[in-house]
C-alpha cells in the first residue's frame, strides 16, 4: 500500500455511505410502511415529522419508497457488475493467455462493443429484451463487459511471460491450470478496482434506463422509476418525490466512487 | 512529408475503422433480429391477419436467410438507408439529419463549458496539489461523476424554472411564438445572430442554458481528473525543471510548457466524453423536450419503431468510430512519437 495515508477520508465517507445502505436495504424494509400503499388521505404532502419525505400523488410514503429501492438498486447494480466481472475476467484472461489468432478476433469484438457508448448499449439490448429486471442486469452486464476483458488480457498479457508463469509450467501444470490457479488472481488487481466503480455505473445506468422507461416498470420501488414518476410533480413545487430518490442515487454512486478511487492508488502504489 | 511507416499506420488505422464499424453494424443487426421479437408484427400490429403480417414479412425481407438478411443490411447501411420511420413514415435517414443540428447545438454547447470550466480547474488543482484548492476540485469532480444526469436536470428545472423564473419553460428550443432564424447552421444562436435577431438569441440561448448546464456538470468530471493528472505527472518532468532552471517564470512554465504538453491526453478524453455526451443526450433530451436525435431515438423506443432506435444507435456508434479515428490522426500529426514508434 506504499505510501497512502492510512486514515483516508475516502474510505470512512464511502464505507459509511455503503454500510448504511446496506443495512437500510436489509432492514429498512420492517420499519417503514408498504412502498406501494396508496393513502388517498395524504397526497402529495411535503416532507413532515409524520412523514420525513413526504408522499406522492398516490399518497405513498417516498421514504418507504426510498427504501424499497434501495435493496432493488443495489441488487441490480450487485448483480450486473459481478456478472461483466467474471465473464470479462475470464474471457480477458483466456485470451490475454492464448495470443495470437483467438486474441485478434477477441479484441475485434472489444473494439466493436466499445464503439457503443456504454449506456447506449445498455439501452438497445434493454429495448430490444423487453422491461424486466432480468433483462437490465443482462444489459448492464453486456454493456460493461468488454471493459474488464480488455483490462485483464492487458495484464495478462506480461503475466504469461513471468518467471513464476514458466515455473509453473516447468513443474508440469497444464497451460489451463497455470491460467487459471497462477496467473489469473495476479492479474484481477485493477480489474477489482474497474468492479467497484462499476457498482456505481451500473446504479446510474439501471435508474438511467428506467427513468427513460425501458428498465423497471412502475409501480415498482425502483429509484429511477420514482425520479421519473416525480419529475411531472416539480413544476408544480414538489420536489420531494423525484429529489429523495435521486439524492439516494448520488450517494450510492458516490460512495462506490470513493471507494473505487481510493482502491485504485492502493492497486497502482 | 511523411515516412512510409506513417502512410502504413494510417492505413492499417482506416481499415480498422472500416472493421469496427462493419462490426458495429453487424451487432445491432443482431440487437435486432436474433434477440426475440417480430419486427414484422410489430409493425402490423398485434391484430394483423397471417396473410398481412406474411406479405409485410416478406415485404421486409424477413423470410430470406439470416446471412442473406445480414448483408443486405450492411449494404444499405453504407448507402444511409436506414429504413422508414412507422411513427413519422419519413426515411429515418432524413429524419436523423433533419434533427441533428439540435442535438448538435447542445453538445457542442455542453463541451466547451466542460472543457473551459473542468480544464483550469484540473491544471490549477495539480499547480497546487495537496492543497485546498486541489480537495475542493477533487470533491467537484467526484460529486460530478456520480450525479445521475437526469435528476440533476430534474432539479435545475425546480430551481430555475420554479423557483427563480430564470430559466424558460424546458419545452424544446425557443420560446412559443419566436420564430426559428433561417437556417445556416442549424445551431439556432449562430443563426440568430448571423441574422441579427436579437429576441431569437436570447430565446434560444434561455432554452439552451439548463440543458447545457445538466450535460456540461456531468462531463466536467472526467475532463477535471485527467486534465489535473496529466498535468500533475508533467509538472515533475526533466524538462519543467529545465524550463525553471532557464530563469522562465511560474506563469509561462505552467500554462506554457506545462499545459501544451498536458493536453496531449486531453484529445482522448474529448473522444470518450463525447460518446458520453451522444448517450446522455437520449436522457437530457427527453427531460427537456428538446428535438434532437435523442429525443427521436426516446419516442421510437417507446412506440416501438425499431428502425428509428437502430438508425439512432448506428448514428451514434458509426460518429464515435470517426471521431477516435480521427484522434488517432490527429495524435500522429501531433506527436512524433506516435508516428515512428
Amino acid at each position: 500500500m506504499g505510501s497512502l495515508p492510512a486514515r483516508d477520508p475516502r474510505i470512512y465517507v464511502g464505507g459509511g455511505i455503503l454500510l448504511a445502505l446496506i443495512a437500510l436495504a436489509l432492514i429498512g424494509p420492517h420499519f417503514t410502511s408498504d412502498p406501494l400503499m396508496p393513502d388517498p388521505e395524504s397526497i402529495l404532502q411535503p416532507p413532515s415529522s409524520a412523514e420525513l419525505l413526504g408522499t406522492d400523488n398516490y399518497g405513498r410514503s417516498v421514504l418507504a419508497r426510498v427504501v424499497g429501492g434501495a435493496q432493488l438498486d443495489l441488487l441490480i447494480a450487485l448483480f450486473a457488475a459481478v456478472l461483466a466481472f467474471v465473464v470479462g475476467s475470464l474471457v480477458g484472461g483466456f485470451t490475454g493467455f492464448a495470443g495470437g489468432f483467438v486474441d485478434d478476433v477477441m479484441m475485434r469484438l472489444v473494439d466493436i462493443l466499445q464503439s457503443f457508448p456504454a449506456f447506449l448499449l445498455a439501452l438497445g439490448v434493454a429495448a430490444m429484451l423487453g422491461n424486466e429486471i432480468r433483462n437490465v442486469v443482462l444489459a448492464i452486464a453486456v454493456a460493461y463487459c468488454p471493459y474488464f476483458v480488455r483490462i485483464v488480457r492487458g495484464e495478462m498479457l506480461a503475466a504469461r511471460v513471468t518467471p513464476y508463469a514458466l515455473a509453473a509450467r516447468a513443474v508440469g501444470n497444464p497451460p489451463t491450470r497455470v491460467m487459471l490457479y497462477h496467473l489469473l488472481p495476479n492479474c484481477l488487481g485493477p480489474s477489482i478496482v474497474q468492479l467497484t466503480l462499476c457498482l456505481g455505473y451500473s446504479i446510474l445506468d439501471a435508474a438511467g434506463l428506467s427513468f427513460l422507461g425501458i428498465g423497471i416498470r412502475p409501480p415498482t420501488a425502483e429509484w429511477g422509476v420514482l425520479v421519473a414518476e416525480g419529475t411531472q410533480y416539480v413544476n408544480s413545487g414538489q420536489w420531494w418525490i423525484a429529489g429523495f430518490p435521486g439524492l439516494a442515487i448520488l450517494l450510492a454512486v458516490l460512495c462506490f466512487n470513493l471507494l473505487g478511487d481510493r482502491l485504485r492508488e492502493a492497486v497502482r502504489a | 512529408m511523411y515516412g512510409r511507416s506513417f502512410w502504413i499506420y494510417l492505413g492499417r488505422r482506416l481499415g480498422l475503422a472500416v472493421i469496427t464499424l462493419i462490426g458495429a453494424i453487424v451487432a445491432v443487426f443482431v440487437m435486432t433480429h436474433v434477440l426475440p421479437g417480430n419486427p414484422a408484427l410489430v409493425k402490423a400490429g398485434v391484430y394483423s391477419t397471417p396473410e398481412v403480417l406474411r406479405a409485410l414479412e416478406h415485404e421486409m425481407g424477413l423470410d430470406r436467410p439470416l446471412p442473406e438478411q445480414l448483408a443486405l443490411y450492411v449494404v444499405h447501411a453504407f448507402q444511409g438507408d436506414l429504413g422508414v420511420s412507422t411513427r413519422s413514415g419519413h426515411p429515418v435517414a432524413a429524419d436523423l439529419v433533419q434533427r441533428l443540428p439540435a442535438t448538435a447545438e447542445l453538445a457542442v454547447y455542453s463541451l466547451l463549458l466542460a472543457v473551459l470550466i473542468g480544464v483550469p480547474l484540473g491544471v490549477l488543482a495539480a499547480v497546487r496539489e495537496g492543497g485546498w484548492f486541489d480537495r475542493v476540485v477533487q470533491q467537484v469532480a467526484i460529486l460530478g461523476a456520480s450525479a445521475p444526469l437526469f435528476w440533476l436536470g430534474v432539479m435545475l428545472i425546480f430551481v430555475f424554472y420554479v423557483q427563480l423564473g430564470i430559466a424558460p419553460a424546458p419545452v424544446g428550443r425557443l420560446d412559443t411564438g419566436v420564430e426559428a432564424p433561417p437556417q445556416i447552421t442549424g445551431l439556432y444562436t449562430v443563426d440568430a445572430v448571423l441574422a441579427l435577431n436579437g429576441t431569437a438569441l436570447a430565446s434560444a440561448a434561455g432554452h439552451l442554458l439548463l440543458p447545457v448546464l445538466t450535460l456540461g456538470f456531468v462531463i466536467m468530471a472526467p475532463l477535471i481528473k485527467m486534465s489535473r493528472a496529466s498535468m500533475s505527472s508533467i509538472l515533475s518532468a526533466d524538462f519543467i525543471q529545465a524550463a525553471y532552471s532557464f530563469g522562465l517564470p511560474h506563469r509561462t512554465v505552467v500554462w506554457g510548457d506545462g499545459l501544451k504538453n498536458a493536453m496531449m491526453g486531453l484529445l482522448t478524453v474529448v473522444g470518450i466524453v463525447l460518446g458520453y455526451v451522444m448517450a446522455g443526450n437520449v436522457i437530457v433530451e427527453a427531460l427537456f423536450a428538446w428535438p434532437g436525435i435523442g429525443l427521436y431515438a426516446w419516442n421510437g423506443i417507446t412506440g416501438r419503431d425499431y428502425d428509428a432506435v437502430q438508425g439512432f444507435v448506428l448514428l451514434v456508434a458509426a460518429t464515435y468510430v470517426l471521431v477516435n479515428l480521427v484522434i488517432d490522426v490527429l495524435y500522429m500529426l501531433i506527436d512524433p512519437r506516435v508516428r515512428l514508434g
